[in-house]
């Protein structure tokens, strides 16, 4: 029990330490493929530094719902990375929260900053709270597809679970997860307002969403919703690689595996941030009405990865 | 043992129940006796009634596991006296309206001020008959008494929605409602009325015993869906709904939405699972499928309004969609396979019932006291009320989330285990259902996560940003009175949220007595903290872990940046990118937010547009989303109505020897055909 109780607390700390990393890795690549030099992979700490030790400036009628949104925004992030296996399957929080809760938990997170993006009522704030709510609600019925099918394969929808039936059982390749993973890929660009939806460098002021929504927000404030979108970054590479790669995680009690684990899950976090920035050096960021489209493909694809299972693979 | 114990031990809770029936008519008659007493009823009368509603939750809880306990009054028409019975059915739905009218209640204390259209009294005593024949609609026993409780709370409700009956908008959705109401009560009428089977016998008791062919059970059960349909709002008999709550005093909407809308579930209910000796697969799909285009429909429809009570009506009609769905799913699961699933979609169902009935009942109220304190019910003049407001608004806070369906609280358990039974339905034997209804689920999730950025527009709009009007700077908050009832419903919305094994493991009553299963020991088998699905490694929940978390990682982070970080903080105009002179203008309208929604969904609506055109010197644009079924079958129906009657109207002559000739005629032909 207190080794599990360890495992918790050592991944959770490490996802929230090192989340910022993955961002400066993924900008990094990102710098290189546009054949810029980059500001290094610990950027993103120099930024945190930086708005940590700024004087925090409110707008005069800002609630104090405006505060503690940011609060919130960090803790569901963190507790969301107390759940996602992402070392070793023996989490005792994980029980917690299936795949579905974890949604709802990000969810939880989105509709505290869309309503604090609307709380110092100017013009880009709420529209950024807007556009984050649409995209968001055209991407979850296609999540709760993909979600289906690895849940059917392992007749759960509890993370650690899936990963024990993909990871340590027979290994088998399921053709229906090859859909789902790409719908999966698709989903997480929208919700961690990523390319082609969203990007996440620009201040252009009527192409922004998830920007316009912070707008208002600066120094330590800033710096937990920075720090919260980096983890949710991490959370959802996590979260893919539990369903889609789940190979090298260790199973519960296997102390042997963990540094094995460990360097799996940095290479398949390095592959990963780099085939993002790949990804968001290739496209273009589409208009907001374009988005429908894209999530609706990424729908039909997990719709087909689900009738796949159903009648391909029993 | 002296008589008296004999009496107190045969003192059963349907006693109780009915008990509180009388006590709340005696209440509102009561309150004629002073009818402009703002102080006696509002002090007195409505927090006593709020103490009968209270009495009727516990007695509803005691009730779910005792056995069915009958009782005839002799009261009615002669050789048809009432029948009454309390299962645990009627129990549940018995919680559901006493603990939503406690809330609802006591808020009404503080909700009356001088000068108001309807006299105290009198909406004192429409009030509680209203309360008393939603009570005895889940009571009754036979289809005689059912009928006249259920044509008592329609007609009780109805001069509440009038109550400003010198608005001829007001009378023009009273009259809709009306209308509605009793198509509705006919469809109910002619499903009892197959059901009896031609012996005569209306009790339900005989009901149950009769054998029903498959057509003629599902000629039943379509007849019970049109009916009970109506009173709840499924598409397309949806219309009322939008135009009465809006016009309703708030407490009367918060009356309808969280607690009438449910006696029509609970109708449908009793008469598919109770009264019919057969369940068909295809009924389930039926309800499936219009379930979840009601709750597409309405909640596309909530994103677009821009009157606040018309939003949460629309959001009602979603809910009721997504109430269907579970409904059909338990249908479709108790038809092929009878097991612990179709237990699993029933649970979800009622726990969605009853978070509805606490969260839009919060709802309501909230806008009860924005319109009272601000005299203002469209969105577009609203704005900042945070500031002025705050008990209102952090209570309300609640209810968004809640009904946001977002963990932890209420709205997100039922739905978790919806989605729950959803993923089970690969499992179903029939190759195509098997396939379809998991598609289904992405619709409800649609729904769900719509609702979502629906309470963002209802939320953000009233009590973010900048005041739209100047007279806003006036508003006050809730009084006492209000807060009880607002912080009661809230507390509802949170308990009901945290302890969900606790609520499967009462409703077992309710699914054991409709599919013969139960699901609360499943879902209290890892204890008392989780909630489980099937079985632990299948799906787990935790809400009070999740809220422990989410407060333990707030309470950390906050410390920890105020330990190694300064607080300082400066405040100054927005910044908005630079942009000078930012005015409350500006900031999103209701329009403006449910403009997305409009045009990725335009096919649903009935959108006129009036563009200006390029040499305009006032420019001016308005465009109007409709409801398409208005268009497409209300109005073609209302003329054909009309047509019909104009040639009817034929034989009205006016004339005293033509209606005597009719009479002539009408004798002839009868003695014709008798003889």
């Amino acid at each position: 029990m207190t080794s599990s109780i360890f495992s918790q607390l050592f991944q959770t700390l490490l996802v929230v330490l090192l989340a910022p990393l993955l961002l400066g890795w993924v900008n990094q690549c990102r710098a290189w493929l546009q054949n810029k030099s980059g500001a290094g992979v610990l950027q993103p700490y120099r930024v945190l530094h930086k708005l940590f030790h700024k004087d925090a400036v409110l707008a005069e009628n800002a609630s104090s719902l405006f505060r503690t949104a940011p609060y919130v925004q960090f803790a569901c992030m963190v507790l969301v990375a107390s759940i996602v296996p992402m070392v070793a399957t023996d989490l005792p929080f994980a029980a917690a929260a299936d795949v579905i809760a974890l949604v709802g938990l990000f969810a939880l997170a989105r509709l505290f900053a869309a309503l604090a993006g609307m709380d110092v009522g100017t013009a880009f704030g709420s529209m950024g709270a807007r556009r984050e709510m649409l995209v968001a609600s055209l991407a979850e019925p296609a999540l709760l597809m993909i979600l289906f099918t690895p849940s059917l394969i392992a007749q759960s929808t509890s993370l650690t679970t899936i990963v024990e039936v993909l990871a340590h059982h027979r290994f088998v390749l399921y053709p229906s997860l090859a859909f789902a993973a790409v719908a999966f890929a698709m989903v997480a660009l929208a919700e961690n307002a990523r390319i082609p939806i969203d990007n996440p460098a620009t201040h252009l002021e009527l192409t922004m969403i998830h920007e316009a929504m912070i707008l208002e927000y600066s120094a330590r404030h800033l710096a937990l919703i920075e720090w919260a979108s980096a983890i949710k970054l991490a959370n959802y590479s996590a979260v893919g690689i539990a369903l889609f790669l789940p190979w090298g995680i260790a199973a519960a009690g296997d102390w042997q595996a963990i540094p094995f684990a460990l360097a799996a899950l940095l290479l398949k976090l390095l592959l990963g941030g780099a085939a993002l920035a790949l990804l968001e050096t290739l496209s273009a960021k589409m208009r907001i009405f374009r988005a429908p489209e894209f999530l609706g493909t990424a729908f039909l694809l997990a719709v087909l990865g689900m009738l796949a299972r159903l009648l391909l693979e029993r | 043992m002296d008589s008296s114990t004999v009496a107190l031990a045969s003192f059963q809770p349907i006693d109780v129940v009915l008990g509180i029936v009388v006590f709340w008519i005696a209440l509102g008659v009561l309150g004629l006796t002073a009818r402009q007493n703002l102080r006696f009823i509002g002090h007195i009368l409505f927090p006593v009634s709020a103490a009968g509603s209270l009495i009727l939750a516990v007695t509803g809880v005691l009730a779910l596991a005792t056995p069915p306990e009958t009782r005839v009054l002799m009261l009615g028409l002669p050789d048809l006296p009432f029948h009454l019975r309390l299962d645990a059915l009627s129990a549940f739905f018995l919680i559901l309206l006493g603990g939503a009218s406690a809330g609802i209640s006591i808020y009404s204390a503080g909700y009356f001020r001088p000068g108001e259209t309807l006299v105290a009294g009198l909406y004192g005593l429409l009030y509680h008959l209203f309360l008393a024949a939603m009570a005895v609609v889940i009571l009754a026993d036979d289809a005689y008494l059912f009928m006249v409780a259920w044509e008592a709370m329609a007609l009780s409700s109805y001069f509440l929605v009038t109550s400003s009956h010198r608005i001829p908008e007001i009378r023009r959705a009273g009259f809709l409602y009306l209308l509605i109401a009793h198509l509705g009560a006919i469809g109910i009428l002619l499903s009892f009325g197959v059901m009896q089977g031609g012996h005569g016998d209306y009790t339900f008791a005989a009901m149950r015993a009769s054998h029903l062919t498959d057509f003629w059970a599902s000629v039943t059960f379509l007849l019970a869906l049109f009916g009970f349909g109506a009173k709840a709002g499924i598409l397309p008999l949806h219309v009322w709904l939008p135009e009465a709550h809006p016009a309703a005093p708030s407490p009367v909407s918060a009356l309808m939405s969280g607690v009438m809308l449910k006696t029509a579930i609970y109708g449908m209910l009793r008469v598919t699972f109770d009264l019919l000796p057969v369940q068909l697969p295809w009924w389930g799909v039926v309800a499936l499928l219009l379930g979840l285009l009601t709750a597409l429909f309405g909640v596309m429809f909530a994103a677009v309004q821009t009157d606040m009570k018309r939003l949460l009506a629309y959001s009602s009609i979603e809910n009721i969609g997504v109430i269907l769905v579970g409904i059909g799913l338990t249908l479709v699961f108790h038809a092929y396979a009878p097991g612990p699933l179709a237990a699993l979609a029933l649970a979800a169902t009622l726990y969605h019932c009853l978070n509805h009935a606490f969260f839009k009942s919060l709802l309501f109220l909230v806008t009860g006291t924005v319109l009272h304190s601000t005299h203002e019910r469209s969105l577009g003049k609203l704005g900042g009320l945070i500031r002025r407001m705050p008990w209102v608004a952090w209570l309300g806070l609640v209810g968004t989330i809640a009904i946001a369906g977002l963990p932890p609280l209420n709205g997100f358990a039922s739905e978790w285990l919806l989605l729950q039974a959803f993923l089970a339905t690969p499992g179903l034997p029939s190759p195509y259902l098997s396939m379809l209804v998991p598609v289904g689920s992405a619709a409800v999730v649609l729904a769900i996560a719509l609702a979502g950025y629906v309470m963002v527009k209802f939320y953000g709009v009233i009590f973010l940003g900048q005041p739209r009007e100047e007279k806003l700077a006036e508003a006050h908050d809730a009084n006492w009175f209000e807060r009880v009832g607002l912080v009661w419903l809230a507390l509802g919305c949170v308990a009901l949220g945290l302890a969900p094994a606790f609520v499967l493991l009462q409703l077992d009553h309710v699914t054991s007595l409709l599919t013969g299963n139960a699901v609360g020991a499943t879902a209290a088998q890892s204890g008392w903290l989780f909630v489980v699905a099937t079985s632990p490694e299948r799906a787990s929940y935790s809400p009070l872990l999740f809220l422990l978390g989410i407060v333990t990682m707030l309470l950390i982070t906050f410390v920890l940046v105020r330990k190694f970080y300064h607080g300082r903080v400066r405040t100054g105009p927005a910044w908005d990118c630079g942009y000078p002179q930012q005015t409350a203008r500006m900031q999103d309208t209701a329009e403006g937010f449910g403009q997305p929604v409009k045009q990725i969904f335009e096919p649903f609506f009935h959108i006129e547009r009036q563009m200006p055109s390029p040499f305009d010197a006032r420019p001016r644009y308005q465009g109007k989303a409709d409801d398409k079924l208005w268009y497409a079958l209300y109005l073609p129906l209302a003329r054909l109505v009309e047509r019909l009657s104009m040639l009817i109207g034929v034989l009205q002559r006016g004339r005293i020897h033509i209606y005597l000739l009719y009479s002539f005629v009408t004798l002839l032909v009868l003695l014709l055909v008798t003889r």
